[in-house]
This record gives C-alpha cells, structure tokens and sequence, in this order.
C-alpha cells in the first residue's frame, strides 16, 4: 500500500498516499490552472480553478484536485470540453471581482473567458486566502484575517499586530493574484496612522 | 465589563480554546456586547489568535462588535406579518425611536433589528422585544407598549 498507480491525461503515475491529484498531475509535468494552491500551505480549495475530471469504478465526477487525495487505478483528465466550461465559467465570476489582475486575465485568455460577462462588482478580493493562510501558517503572526459572512466577507488587519510585525515582511504581497492585498494594508495603515494625528488636533482644540 | 469578569467567564470554561464561542455568548448576554479588550484578553488566556476570534465574533450574528441598547427590538417582517401590516408596525417603531434596523440609539435604550419570521404567524404582525412575543400588534398599540420599556 506504498505507492498508488493512477493515470492522468493518458500517462501512468506512480503516488505515494498522502499527494493529491495536482501533486500527481505536477510529478508527470502537466499543468493545472491553480489560484488559491501555494506549495507551503495546506490544501484548501477555494478557487476551485484546478477542476479536473476523473474516473473511478465505472464513474465520472468533478473534483478539484488540490484536495481530492489519489487513489488506485483512478484515471483523471485535467483538459475535456465540460473541464474547460467549468473553469471559463470561474474565471468569468472571479473576474467580475477582479477585473485588472494579471493572473486572472491569463487564464482567461488560455480558455476564452470574457471578463465582463458579469455585471462588476469590483472587491478585488477572491477570497483564495493565500495571505491569510500564509501569515497564520508560514509567518505563525496572525496579523491578517478574514471577517463577516458570504457576500461582505473580506480581508482584515489587526492594526496591532500589523503594525509590528507587516512593516519588515509584506511575504504575503508578491502571494496576491489580485490588487485587493495591497490595498487592503495601505487603508489600514492610513487609518492607523491618521488616528493619532486626530487625537493630537483635538488635544490641541480643547 | 471589568477585565476580572472577562477572566471569571474564561475561568468558568477551564481556559480552554475549544469553548471560544460559549465564553463569546456568555459575554455577548451579559455585557450586550463584545469589547476590544474583552476580545484581546480571550486571545491572550486562550491562545487563539485575534484574527480567529474576531473572525467568529462577525460570522455569527448573535455577536456584536458595538454596543447595543438595554432592549433588543425584533420586528417580524415575515410574509403574514407583512400582509398584516409590519411595514406600518416598523415605520412608527422607527418614528418613535429615531433608529432604523441594525441600529441603536444614542442613549442605548433601545436596538432595532427585523427578523424574517419568528415562527408563530398566527400573531402577526409580531414585535419581540426582550425574547417577550407581543401579537397582533397594531401601530397605536406598539407605541404603548414601547412605553413599558425604560
């Protein structure tokens, strides 16, 4: 039960237990299209982008790879017609949240999204959670976090820790497939840095 | 609410990390709200990091990160309730306090907030205030009420 024997796009691969599907599909040098995957941090699964098809005992099914463990005789396919809807179709939502990042647009060319297919709604956040994972797994400072619920959920500074310890780090900003990291920390820093000033006004007015 | 209550609440639950949202409630029902420091003070004894409590504390809406008034207000909006009048229950409720849902007036009497169905539609229209059920509420008779609660 050491090694697992699984074919993806045509090609045999042999896996230890505990890789995933995208870990397997990398091994043969086949690429998935991936956003919210980073090589240091835990699975999560949130960007969905890495959908890939595959078979196991007689049946077809939909998963995304960097979560989905392998297994034996599993046969995966990382390109067919209805994988490639699939992610056209998350690449044309995500952009509807992003419109200018870079990494989004690439996609999008690769597989013919149109990015204003969806009314904008520009919160530059895709949720991938890169940042927040990276500062609490890597970084272990939990100086960025996520806040609220479904549609308000977004990203947040806690302005005394990220005063401390952000200034010499910013690991997290190169991790950001959008715009929205960035701004995120300059609008918590100005506010951070204009409260004293407001105090120092209103000590000097009273 | 003084810090020694913070730590007595966290005592009551060993300190342990796994009982973070029981010490939130106990702390959201007593003080009505949850304070910074009350927040920082969980992270510190529990060892949880702030972005996870304050995470919790903004999922759940029983939570509140701002101080609320001495009674909470629900005004069902619901199908029978609305059919039965809750807009007019809600507009002389808004009147009569100055606050409109998800606020909380300045001198922390009351907080407003409207519900999608309290689950007894035969009342309608229903106004809860303080977990106590008032049916077949009519404007006049919601003003009267209001009244009872200082």
């Amino acid at each position: 039960m050491s090694k697992i024997l699984l074919e993806i796009d045509g090609q045999q691969v042999e896996a230890s237990p505990d890789m995933t599907v995208l870990q397997a599909a990398q091994k043969l040098g086949i690429k998935i299209p991936t956003l919210c995957h980073h090589e240091k941090l835990e699975p999560y699964g949130a960007c969905r982008l890495c959908m890939v098809e595959v078979e196991s005992r007689g049946s077809t099914k939909f998963v995304v790879s960097c979560v989905y463990p392998v297994e034996n005789n599993l046969v995966v396919r990382t390109r067919s017609e209805k994988v490639d809807k699939i992610r056209k179709m998350i690449l044309e939502l995500l952009l509807a949240h992003a419109p200018d990042s870079r990494d989004l647009q690439s996609y999008a060319q690769e597989y013919g999204a149109d990015k204003d297919r969806f009314e904008k709604e520009s919160s530059f956040c895709i949720h991938c959670g890169l940042c927040v994972r990276y500062c609490a797994e890597v970084k272990k400072k939990n100086a960025i976090g996520f806040i609220n619920r479904g549609t308000h959920r977004e990203i947040n500074f806690i302005q005394e820790i990220a005063s401390k310890e952000c200034w010499n780090c910013k690991e997290c900003f190169p991790l950001c497939p959008t715009e929205a990291l960035q701004a995120a920390y300059v609008l918590s820093g100005a506010l951070a840095s204009s409260l004293p000033i407001f105090e120092q006004v209103a000590e000097k007015n009273s | 609410m003084d810090i020694e209550r913070v730590d007595q609440i966290i005592e009551k639950h060993n300190s342990e990390a796994s009982s973070l949202i029981q010490i939130l409630l106990d702390i959201q029902s007593e003080n009505r709200w949850l304070p910074k420091e009350a927040l920082e003070r969980i992270s510190e004894k529990l060892q949880v990091p702030l972005t996870r409590i304050q995470q919790i504390a903004t999922f759940y809406k029983a939570f509140s990160l701002v101080p609320k008034g001495r009674h909470g207000i629900h005004i069902c909006m619901g199908t029978a309730c609305h059919v039965r009048g809750a807009q007019r229950v809600l507009d002389t409720v808004e009147e009569l306090t100055g606050i409109k849902p998800g606020e909380t007036d300045l001198d922390l009497r009351f907080s407003l907030e409207t519900v999608n169905c309290l689950g007894c539609c035969a009342l309608g229209p229903v106004v809860e205030i303080d977990g106590e059920i008032h049916g077949n509420m009519s404007p006049a008779e919601t003003a009267e009420t209001l009244k009872k609660y200082e």
